[in-house]
């Protein structure tokens, strides 16, 4: 509905031609001129708001134009909704080199607030410095009955942030007194009533009364922003604004942050012991450290004041919020002064056992996990407890919350410095991590991606292979947990229109309980179960988007996993992988699209692990021999199979491991040949399925390879070549495909033919010694495998003239 | 602090692909600094690259919300406009954040936090490491203001061409992009200012 109707403005709106443009313009100018220029003025200019807004490209407004938005909004007189939009307008533009917004006049703080905005957006570092200047002479001239400064704080804010270190300290210990008066002595009387006026108004009335906490008690400490009343003045609309900048306003004024001039570790603790003497002397704090001190007695106060309980579910929302927040400021109050850190921390572990034990608060516990794992070590405390509890309950309790997910997730990936000892913690428990992952994989998968390489280990790596390539299982089995438990929302949290009673008949039968707990495991368990039953059990919800979105993720972190792995393993690691691969290569959760997938990623990361150790295919004769043999490897599209044949033709040499043998050559030989003769002379079937023609070419390549090494084949090979050159260019060539893959079957036929009449030529461009080939050799365009043996068949073709001897 | 603010439209998941995603309005508070680009680069260049800045985060919101709501198993009617009587369903709303990395789209990292509400997607960017709790608590109020004060529900209406008041209610509620620490009696408050400044 929304989109028709605004398909139409917008096209109309990008559409508009210069000139009628310019013809709109001088319109809107006319009314800007005019003093009373009413509804007609506000149109025009919503209409040119949306004329300049609607395209990504620059619209050339006339100038006369501009210059009149810019003196309307710096008219005083102008009203509010007009100068709004001529802001918009201009920022719209943004950024413009012709802009001119002479603005030393002005004294009204909301229209210099404007101007600002249309200022900080041209990109400009120094025009963002003018603009902090500017501000700040409005707030160092001490106005009592001046304008409200309301305004000026978000801009003082962004300033700081767009533009770090912008201010001199004079300016910076202005406002670390004023925030700090601010936070601290704001009153405790609501803003007084609207006075109804006239002669029979009682002025009791007219009384304001007092503050009251969100559970209705009267206020008991100073104003915060957790304090209720009707109406409220303006210092108390200060103290919202100065809280609300406040954690970004210290970060930036630290040593640590951004702007501030580089101070060593003595002047911090000098600062910080002069703050107790100075405490103790009942001497006013130099300006920042009394900001902090305020800040810290701030935070303290909204810790006492989220026990409550708010009688209006938006204070309820706040007071989490405001819980989080204040966490978030101890954080960096204690960083910048250590002292703080004694004062805070028995409210602070007494704060965790409070949320450990609420479920409704569990969005807080992070924030406070982040400050023990910041603070744990100077303050003696063992964060290993609360990373334990973290990575325990949480995943497993609320994964079904995107955002307690994404947060999740986000602590993890910030705090691997921090991790420590607590890595191992992190690593053992990556089954919950997963369960995160399988049921919001869009948003996560990117994020987990990036958590691998820290996530996996030695110890780990296997189980954790198996627990991606059965992600789109648990995603199932997630589901039908949360169908088998109490409901924990109005709405069910799973897909309703998707129906598995007979899943769930499976999830609460006794005899499958190991396996569902196995999967839905929250620690790495260090045995390797067998989940194939489960795949059978969880067909019917295969189909499900939530599953499907899984099974979509997981190419992308086994690729991940692949290249993290691949830094460390050593022979051992990567045979158990390999033979892991293989395995698992038939045993896959049956979503659709699903095994194809994987299967590209598998059969490219098999042949990354022999390139790296050449000599697993010795070592793993036997399973490949069966993997082979087995003729399951040709289902969808037989990547797998053909990365194992060729890895096969590579590495079955004596060059890459002395273990090899004629009679593996001879053994492995039988049994593509089998593999060859099945797929090309057999007629596609539903078990086996057609084979594509890489893989006969491969096989075909690799065949000669192996003869070429143990030469007694190669009449065998040579006959059985000639067979395949003849199917292709007959009549049945069907069977290998369409006409170009049958014809570059036959030509890939005849080259090997040609090469195996030159036995030792065949020898030394089918197996390389170790010094010649590198991992890239069979796809390096100038060394490349078929463009030698274009080349010497053309050789041999041209006839033995061309040759010497 | 929030670097940008925008309502796009939102298709629903089952549709075809009818139309491209759309931004109906967006405000940027305060730019991010040029890059250091040394290729001289005019103006015009930096305001396309905002724009296509803008324009790919809605399309990867669209795409995050569709998917959510295919996951979910919502129906199709649940993005079409209700009576104009009902409230705004916000609480069972689509939402849900992720992360921008540096360089893409924006120079620094980046937060996407996004509610869907009937076809349109609201959508705020946060700086890196924000009070997620708070921005989720703003969003949801600025959606619910934007419903009420545009009456977005009645037939016909739409926010094309009623940008100042767009413009009104962020200039009280999340002025230059600052998350406000607001109890139910300051948004009233503020909210009785607006009403009072933008009489319906």
């Amino acid at each position: 509905m929304f989109s028709a109707a605004a398909e139409s403005l917008l096209r109309q709106a990008r559409d508009i031609q210069a000139e009628e443009l310019d013809k709109f313009c001088s319109r809107a100018s006319q009314l800007l001129r005019k003093e009373d220029s009413g509804p007609d003025a506000t149109q025009a200019l919503r209409r040119l708001f949306l004329i300049v807004a609607a395209t990504k490209y620059s619209r050339k407004l006339e100038e006369a134009c501009v210059d009149l938005l810019q003196s309307t909004l710096l008219r005083p007189t102008s009203p509010e909704q007009l100068q709004l939009l001529c802001a918009a307008v201009l920022r719209e533009r943004a950024p413009c080199d012709s802009l001119h917004l002479p603005w030393d006049h002005i004294q009204d703080t909301r229209q210099l607030s404007l101007v600002a905005s249309v200022l900080l957006a041209q990109g400009d570092r120094a025009q963002v410095s003018r603009v902090g200047q500017r501000v700040f002479r409005v707030l160092e001239s001490r106005q009592p009955e001046g304008p409200s400064l309301r305004p000026l704080l978000p801009v003082v804010s962004k300033v700081v942030s767009l533009a770090p270190g912008s201010l001199h300290e004079d300016q910076t210990n202005l406002l670390n007194r004023r925030l700090g008066d601010w936070l601290r002595y704001a009153g405790l009387q609501q803003g007084p009533a609207p006075s109804p006026g006239g002669f029979f108004s009682a002025p009791k009335a007219r009384q304001p009364g007092p503050i009251t906490e969100v559970d209705g008690a009267l206020a008991t400490d100073f104003f915060t922003v957790l304090s209720v009343g009707q109406r409220f003045t303006e210092d108390q609309w200060l103290n919202v604004q100065a809280f609300s900048m406040l954690r970004a306003w210290l970060w930036h004024g630290s040593p640590e942050g951004p702007g501030a001039p580089d101070t060593d570790d003595r002047s911090e603790l000098e600062g910080s012991t002069l703050s107790v003497l100075s405490a103790a002397a009942g001497r006013p704090l130099p300006p920042q450290e009394q900001l902090r001190e305020r800040a810290f007695e701030y935070c303290q106060r909204l810790l006492e004041q989220s026990t409550r309980r708010a009688l209006r579910k938006g204070d309820a929302d706040l007071q989490k919020a405001c819980l989080v927040e204040a966490v978030l400021v101890l954080g960096v109050l204690c960083r910048q002064e250590p002292s703080f850190l004694y004062r805070a921390l028995s409210g602070l572990k007494a704060l965790h056992a409070r949320l450990c034990a609420d479920p409704a608060w569990v969005r807080a516990l992070l924030p406070t996990a982040q400050f023990f794992l910041n603070h744990g070590e100077a303050a003696a405390v063992d964060a290993e407890a609360v990373c334990q509890h973290a990575f325990a309950r949480i995943p497993s309790e609320f994964f079904h919350s995107p955002a307690l997910a994404f947060e999740f997730v986000q602590f993890c990936r910030d705090n691997l410095p921090l991790f420590g000892r607590n890595l191992g913690i992190l690593r053992r428990s990556f089954p919950n991590l997963f369960k995160l992952l399988a049921w919001n994989s869009p948003p996560l998968t990117a994020e987990v991606a990036a958590l691998l390489p820290s996530l996996v280990d030695a110890s780990t790596a296997a189980e954790m292979l198996h627990a991606l390539l059965d992600l789109p299982c648990l995603t199932a089995a997630l589901d039908l947990q949360l169908r088998a438990s109490p409901a924990v929302s109005e709405r069910p949290l799973w897909d309703a229109s998707v129906r598995v009673p007979s899943c769930l008949e499976a999830f609460r039968d006794p005899q499958f309980q190991a396996l569902f707990q196995h999967l839905l495991r929250a620690k790495a368990s260090g045995t390797v179960d067998r989940s194939a039953p489960l795949h059978q059990l969880l067909q019917p919800l295969a189909g499900c988007a939530r599953v499907r979105q899984c099974a979509e993720a997981v190419p992308t972190l086994l690729q991940a996993f692949f290249s993290a792995v691949g830094q460390f393993a050593d022979g051992a690691l990567a045979g158990q992988l390999a033979r892991l691969l293989l395995e698992r290569s038939d045993s896959l959760y049956p979503v659709p699209g699903y095994e194809a997938q994987v299967h590209r990623v598998l059969g490219s990361q098999f042949l990354a692990l022999c390139q790296r150790h050449p000599s697993l295919v010795v070592e793993l004769a036997k399973e490949l021999l069966e993997f082979v043999g087995s003729g399951s490897g040709v289902r969808g599209g037989g990547h797998v199979l053909t990365s194992v044949v060729w890895a096969i033709g590579e590495y079955l040499a004596v060059s890459w491991d002395r273990r090899c043998t004629v009679d593996q050559i001879n053994k492995f030989f039988e049994a593509l040949e089998a593999l060859l003769f099945e797929v090309t002379q057999s007629r596609p079937s539903a078990t086996l399925p057609k084979c594509p023609p890489q893989l006969i070419a491969t096989l075909m390549t690799t065949l000669t390879k192996l003869a070429s090494r143990s030469q007694d084949l190669i009449p065998r090979v040579s006959l059985f070549l000639s067979k395949i050159r003849t199917l292709a260019q007959g009549p049945a060539a069907g069977s290998l495909g369409c006409r170009e893959d049958a014809a570059a079957v036959g030509r890939r036929a005849t080259e090997l033919l040609n090469l195996l009449k030159m036995p030792s030529v065949a020898q030394f461009v089918l197996t390389p010694s170790a010094g010649l080939s590198e991992p890239g050799y069979h796809r390096d365009t100038n060394t490349a495998l078929p463009l030698a043996l274009r080349t010497v068949s053309r050789l041999v073709e041209r006839g033995a003239g061309l040759l010497p001897g | 602090m929030v670097y940008a603010f925008l309502i796009h439209t939102l298709r629903a998941p089952q549709a075809e692909d009818t139309g491209l995603c759309r931004v109906l309005y967006s405000c940027v508070f305060g730019a991010e600094n040029s890059p250091d680009d040394p290729r001289p680069h005019g103006a015009e260049r930096d305001r396309l690259l905002r724009k296509e800045q803008i324009l790919a985060v809605a399309r990867q919101v669209e795409s995050m919300c569709r998917l959510q709501q295919q996951a979910s198993g919502r129906p199709l009617t649940d993005l079409l406009p209700q009576s104009s009587d009902e409230p705004v369903p916000l609480h069972e709303a689509p939402q849900g954040a992720f992360r921008l990395a540096a360089g893409d789209p924006f120079q620094e990292p980046r937060t996407v936090v996004w509610l869907g509400v009937l076809s349109l997607g609201f959508v705020l960017v946060l700086d890196a490491h924000e009070n997620l709790l708070l921005a989720e608590g703003t969003l949801r109020l600025l959606a619910r203001l934007l419903f009420d004060h545009l009456r977005l529900l009645v037939p016909g209406s739409n926010l094309l061409l009623r940008a100042d008041r767009i413009e009104g209610i962020l200039a009280r509620f999340l002025p230059h992009g600052q998350l406000l620490f607001l109890n139910d009696q300051f948004v009233q408050g503020l909210e009785k200012e607006f009403s009072a400044a933008y009489p319906r």
